[in-house]
């Protein structure tokens, strides 16, 4: 691991101050995604800005009626915990349980959780040195070799790297607001405008700027958002990455679909939005057939090798499942 | 335990010198940093109810400050990388990985393997359970199996089977003793509340 200043922040304002937007200055919060790429030396920080004292301050969850407040800085494990938010978006709190271990739930920070980096082996492993997203320019070994967990959808001739998160997923479906602030203040920023597809720059993995600190996420609520669903397919029954998953939310006349949000896991190179399978769904009585179709549209883009495969007909069966049990969930209300 | 044993492992091992690779272990100070931050500084933090104070290279863990430094060796180094569970300690109460936790992060009191147990040798209700349902092997990943099985009997006051894998499931055991640890920790958590541990 590189040697690094270390300093300790005492407040968010304070952070950014202290952070200055400086060249090799990292925010470290529960350290779960950093320090194990730190140890790896694929991330080489000159200074660390610690936030780790700001997790869990305040609530983690804020209702506000039309919309929720989730802190940025709460830990995965409380913000599961929330009675408010596992009651008017199920969704959410599934995207969490089901991610990472109990000890990491209790560490990680929301706004850390979506920042999370790819776990291709060729980016973790700097003895390949072919990979776009560490050294720019020079080639990815993934392309050119074994791709055994990658991408099928938003992949470029530049990288195929699989983003693993799931909080993002729930995220992206819902519409949510990110709250930033940065060395010129407070802005907000829609959700699916934070990470990027590795176009042009896959080294620029999100849209932030230097010393900008994920603050929080909004959500604008909709009642119909209590019948929603997390689905995760892994190789281990926990503790895993997605093979694939699927968020989504019903607004259900009857069979007929009103409304209906959707976003898919373990397939994509960032958090992916399924707006095709969305149009095709509205309008229409949801049965096994309907779904299975929705599903093709979701991955109707999809670019697949022999490798990825799986990765396609698991993510098409997956979300097939997830509407379906959507649908039938029993919905607390109240 | 607070005192240090007469002659440890470890102690031994350093004296004949087979111990010299295990000696450095914690990076060397760094060279100047940037302005206003620092590379080496010093930590205080309350482990096992004793206040502690180190100087130390930024990049300590607080797994490696616990093992190297104050020598509580109950907690294990398995992965170093967060996957395997064998570091969990307390850290305000909650389970947390030491492996990936800046000690100079650390702003609660920390609790180890070594705090649980009382005075003398009156072992903790779990790790007895531990020991009545034969739930260990080679013994090297039950540290961090049991202060998370306390961590979550705390937390969750009635633990079935199925409960107990799924909480625990950041607990890796290569010896495949999981069907016994299972049943330690739902025997376990039991015993707990019986005595409010």
């Amino acid at each position: 691991m590189k040697p690094f200043g270390h300093a300790v922040a005492s407040d968010p304002a304070a952070a950014v101050r202290v952070h200055a937007g400086a060249a090799g200055t990292h925010y470290l919060a529960g350290g779960t995604t950093q320090l194990d790429l730190m140890k790896l030396d694929v991330l080489r920080p000159e200074r660390i800005v610690d936030i780790a004292r700001l997790r869990d301050r305040g609530p983690a969850v804020e209702d506000h009626g039309d919309w929720l407040r989730l802190d940025g800085f709460a830990t995965m494990a409380r913000t599961a915990a929330d009675a408010t938010l596992g009651r008017r978006v199920p969704m959410v709190v599934e995207s969490l349980t089901q991610a990472a271990s109990r000890q990491i739930r209790s560490m990680a920070t929301l706004g850390g959780n979506v920042l999370q980096r790819t776990r291709c082996g060729y980016y973790r492993d700097t003895s390949w040195t072919k990979c776009n997203r560490r050294e720019p320019g020079s080639g990815c070994a993934a392309i050119d070799g074994r791709a055994w967990a990658h991408a099928v959808l938003g992949t470029t001739q530049l990288c195929i790297a699989l983003y693993p998160g799931d909080l993002a997923q729930a995220l992206i479906a819902l519409d949510a607001t990110v709250e930033v602030e940065g060395t010129a203040g407070v802005r907000m920023l829609p959700f699916a405008e934070l990470h990027r597809i590795p176009a042009t720059e896959p080294q620029r993995e999100t849209n932030l700027l230097p010393g900008d600190l994920i603050t929080g996420f909004r959500i604008a609520m909709r009642p119909w958002f209590a019948r929603s669903r997390y689905v995760k397919v892994r190789d281990r029954a926990s503790y895993e990455f997605a093979l694939a998953s699927a968020a989504v939310a019903l607004d259900l006349d009857g069979r007929v679909v009103r409304d209906v949000r959707i976003a898919i896991g373990g397939g994509a190179t960032v958090p992916w939005r399924a707006r095709e399978a969305e149009a095709f769904l509205r309008g229409k009585p949801l049965d096994e057939a309907l779904a299975s179709k929705a599903a093709d549209a979701a991955y109707a883009g999809a670019s697949v090798r022999e490798d990825t495969r799986h990765r396609l007909d698991l993510g098409k069966a997956t979300l097939t499942r997830a509407l379906l049990e959507t649908a039938t969930m029993e919905v607390r209300h109240g | 335990m607070d005192d240090e044993p007469t002659l440890s492992r470890r102690t031994l091992l350093k004296s004949t010198g087979l111990g010299a690779a295990m000696i450095g272990v914690l990076p060397e100070a760094a060279d100047a940093a940037p302005d206003g931050d620092r590379a080496t500084l010093r930590v205080a933090l309350t482990v096992n109810g004793r206040k502690v104070e180190e100087t130390i290279d930024a990049r300590t863990t607080l797994l490696d400050l616990l093992r190297e430094r104050l020598q509580l060796t109950g907690t294990k180094k398995g992965c170093d990388h967060g996957q395997c569970g064998a570091c969990t300690v307390h850290v305000g109460g909650a389970p947390v990985l030491a492996c990936l936790t800046l000690a100079a992060s650390v702003a609660e009191p920390v609790a180890t393997i070594e705090g649980l147990s009382a005075e003398g040798d009156r072992l903790h209700p779990m790790q007895q359970a531990f020991i009545d349902h034969d739930a260990f092997q080679c013994g090297y990943c039950t540290p961090g199996q049991i202060m998370s099985a306390v961590a979550l009997a705390r937390a969750v006051p009635r633990l079935d089977a199925a409960a107990v894998r799924e909480a625990m499931s950041g607990n890796l055991c290569r010896c495949a003793a999981y069907p016994n640890i299972v049943a330690a920790v739902v025997d376990g958590s039991a015993r707990m509340r019986k005595v409010r541990a």
